[in-house]
């Protein structure tokens, strides 16, 4: 069979064969361009032609759109945004992503780490932007990014403070709400004072408040204690500590004279403190305002100045990964010979990084560099869905710019195609690289 | 990968003139060197895994926040469940399932996702094929048109194509869903598949066609099977993208055919008083994803990276 099929291939019907295979073959590429044709190179000319014409598509306009974009002031905002998008994303991810994977070469759980960092990779950016709107949240009893803040901030200054507490009136106290309060009489060492608050809710109160104790006269200084003035239940004396009152711990107080503070102690757990190391004379007893002060409540991420760092942070989570795991591809080629011969030179680390391994994986680098580049360009999703409305504007990139322009209110579909030529316009270089370094690599 | 395969050798002058002469002078820097190494070493690991945390913490309160009631959502963060476990409950999911809308969302997803990823693969292949082994008029040049469009970001292709759609009425169907992300995923599938097959050896196909094999033949019987490794790295990125995406389905997908993205985006104007329906809706679009990824790891990787430059 072999045979006969070969004779007949050299002789006539090979022409007719011929025939047949480019038939076929325009039958197997013709689904292809088909689609191609309508879906893809038809649009880019029609949005081409219509980035000419007005909002409604029937007056010429000429460049007038693209005009109206250097004009427009929230056109303008998105050009900025995009460009401070595509000027600090790249440089972080392709930074962060050397730095990790130089890193992981020197654990042994490295596959691991990559996993746990690609991982997001695999997240819609929909699904993201709900992740980092509630890790966002201002409130930091929500939000955990201000919890961590606010955690942190705390740990530094003093954290107990009582922003709704106010001086039981009439009691020896003067001063208004949020402080600072002192006592209407001055008060000797070897004396000492109750100091009586109201309006600390119950839940309000630290975890390690405890009952209070009427102040006994002190030896050495002046003593006292701060507590609630109010017993579950409403009974007791106004003024007088009471069986099942509390203290409150964490309270600064300060011995004053002539207007000058001489000493301060904070109260203990049950609210007693103990100021010493004063000479004799007469003192008022001062509470700061810093005790009445409202807690910190950490930063507002999504405020109209930091919306866009922390939606090119959310940025960073999804990709950093991609950098990772494609530099310490790169990374692991590089030959160990050449490494080892510089340690033997009695290179330093440093400097084997800075002259060796970044010049060798600098091809790697760019590459990473200019994927980011272009995938930063088109981002929509992450800020669509991460600034609150009434933020959006401050968010905007040209691509959730050109959706709000052409479909989201704005109904100007003159701009919204010059605007989407505009962005194809600027992914162009970058991909050319990216094609030309394909073919060279024959992948 | 393995970082331990070779020697780290912290800096030191030493180094060179120690090595030969193991004896009596090495104890003091060799001991030196190691306490440093082990210190850098662990705060090598130590950093490492401070970042796994960050990585990880937003997922586990998503994870978290999904399983916990409204009302202690709106009272405090998700990590108090860490502590107190009895907080989480799988309510809002029956509750997230039981609602028709949500539910035929996902559904939705997996009609759009699964048509788009098989009929991408399938002409891409077919397509890629002809680009590199069968001759015809103006291949060349074709090739390098679809090459130029993969740069084309779908924003451009939005007004026409809706323009286009709603004049033969694919606007607000699937199949123009479909249809669209076909379309704008074929760059790329043609040039990363017609690359590989361009790969395969000459003298392999001129075997086959030796013994008589139709072009077809050769195509699905050993072009198909020796191409496996792309086709799916491919697929995986094809699913994924358009497993994900919002933006195309946000415009040619109306209530009645929009996929779990867009549905769960329509109730982002509510943020705050929701989370029980968002975070699980979030976390239900994530498991697919999820499961892709821990079950392909590998084609994943190699997937991400190729798709990339799309």
């Amino acid at each position: 069979m072999a045979d006969a099929l070969t004779a007949r291939a050299a002789t006539n019907p090979r022409r007719l064969a011929q025939r047949k295979k480019r038939r076929l073959a325009v039958v197997f590429v013709l689904p292809a361009l088909l689609l191609l044709g309508a879906l893809v190179v038809y649009p880019v000319l029609f949005s081409l032609g219509r980035s000419f014409f007005d909002a409604g598509g029937d007056r010429f306009v000429g460049a007038g759109n693209y005009a109206a974009i250097i004009h427009d002031p929230a056109t303008l905002k998105a050009i900025r945004n995009s460009t401070i998008w595509v000027v600090v994303a790249p440089l972080l991810l392709t930074g962060l992503g050397l730095m990790l994977a130089v890193l992981t070469e020197k654990v042994r759980w490295a596959t691991a780490f990559k996993l746990v960092l690609f991982l997001p990779m695999a997240v819609s950016f929909l699904a993201a932007g709900i992740i980092f709107r509630l890790a966002y949240e201002q409130d930091p009893d929500r939000g955990v990014l201000n919890a961590a803040v606010v955690g942190v901030h705390d740990a530094f200054h003093d954290a107990a403070a009582y922003p709704t507490a106010r001086a039981r009136e009439d009691h020896g106290l003067t001063g208004g709400a949020g402080g600072p309060y002192s006592t209407e009489e001055t008060v000797r060492p070897g004396r000492s004072v109750s100091l009586g608050f109201v309006g600390v809710a119950p839940d309000a109160m630290p975890a390690g408040a405890k009952a209070a104790a009427a102040a006994a006269p002190d030896t050495d200084g002046i003593g006292g204690v701060v507590y609630l003035d109010f017993a579950p239940g409403g009974a007791g004396t106004p003024g007088k500590v009471d069986p099942g009152e509390k203290g409150l711990p964490g309270m600064v107080v300060e011995a004053a004279r002539d207007g000058r503070v001489a000493a301060t102690a904070t109260t203990a757990d049950d609210g007693s403190f103990h100021i010493t190391g004063l000479a004799d004379g007469e003192y008022t007893v001062r509470l700061p305002a810093a005790n009445f002060a409202a807690p910190y409540q950490g930063v507002n991420w999504l405020s109209p100045a930091l919306v866009t760092p922390a939606i090119i942070a959310a940025y960073l989570w999804v990709w950093t990964g991609f950098a990772m795991v494609l530099i310490g591809a790169g990374l692991a080629a590089i030959p160990r010979d050449a490494l080892e011969a510089a340690r033997m030179d009695g290179a330093t680390e440093g400097q084997i990084f800075r002259k060796i391994t970044v010049p060798l994986l600098a091809p790697v680098l760019t590459v990473v560099f200019v994927t980011l580049v272009i995938n930063v360009m088109k981002v929509f999703d992450l800020v669509y869905i991460i600034a609150p409305g009434p933020v959006q504007e401050e968010a905007n990139v040209l691509a959730t710019r050109m959706w709000l322009v052409s479909f989201g209110g704005g109904n100007d579909q003159g701009l919204g195609s010059a605007l989407s030529v505009v962005l194809l316009l600027l992914v162009v270089p970058a991909m050319l690289f990216n094609i030309q370094r394909f073919r060279r690599s024959g992948a | 990968m393995s970082g331990h395969s070779t020697i780290e050798r912290p800096p030191t002058r030493h180094a060179a003139a120690v090595r030969p002469v193991p004896a009596p002078s090495a104890p003091g820097p060799r001991r030196r060197n190691r306490m440093s190494r082990l210190l850098s070493n662990s705060v090598v690991q130590g950093v490492l895994i401070l970042v796994a945390l960050v990585w990880i913490t937003p997922l586990a309160g998503l994870l978290l926040s999904s399983m916990r009631s409204e009302r202690d959502n709106a009272s405090d963060g998700w990590w108090t469940a860490l502590t107190d476990p009895s907080q989480l409950s799988l309510d809002n999911y029956s509750a997230l399932l039981k609602d028709s809308g949500i539910a035929a969302a996902f559904g939705n997803t997996i009609l759009i996702s699964v048509p788009t990823t098989a009929l991408v693969v399938a002409i891409a292949a077919l397509a890629g094929y002809a680009f590199a082994w069968l001759e015809f008029p103006g291949r060349d040049g074709i090739f390098l048109v679809v090459v130029g469009l993969l740069v084309v970001p779908v924003q451009i292709g939005l007004l026409p194509v809706a323009k286009l759609f709603g004049a033969v009425g694919l606007f607000g169907t699937i199949t123009g869903v479909v249809l669209f992300h076909v379309a704008y995923g074929l760059p790329f599938a043609i040039f990363l598949l017609r690359n590989y097959f361009a790969g395969i050896p000459r003298e392999m196909l001129e075997a086959a066609r030796m013994d008589g094999g139709s072009e077809w033949r050769i195509f699905s019987r050993l072009v198909l099977p020796l191409g496996r490794p792309a086709i799916a790295s491919l697929a995986i990125f094809q699913f994924l993208w358009v497993w994900n995406d919002m933006l195309v389905a946000l415009l040619f997908a109306d209530s009645e055919s929009q996929p779990l993205t867009v549905a769960l985006q329509s109730q982002m104007r509510q943020f705050g008083s929701n989370i029980s329906v968002l975070a699980p809706g979030a976390f239900l679009s994530l498991v697919v994803p999820l499961v892709v990824f821990f079950a392909f790891q590998r084609h994943f990787v190699q997937g991400v990276m190729a798709g990339s430059v799309k």
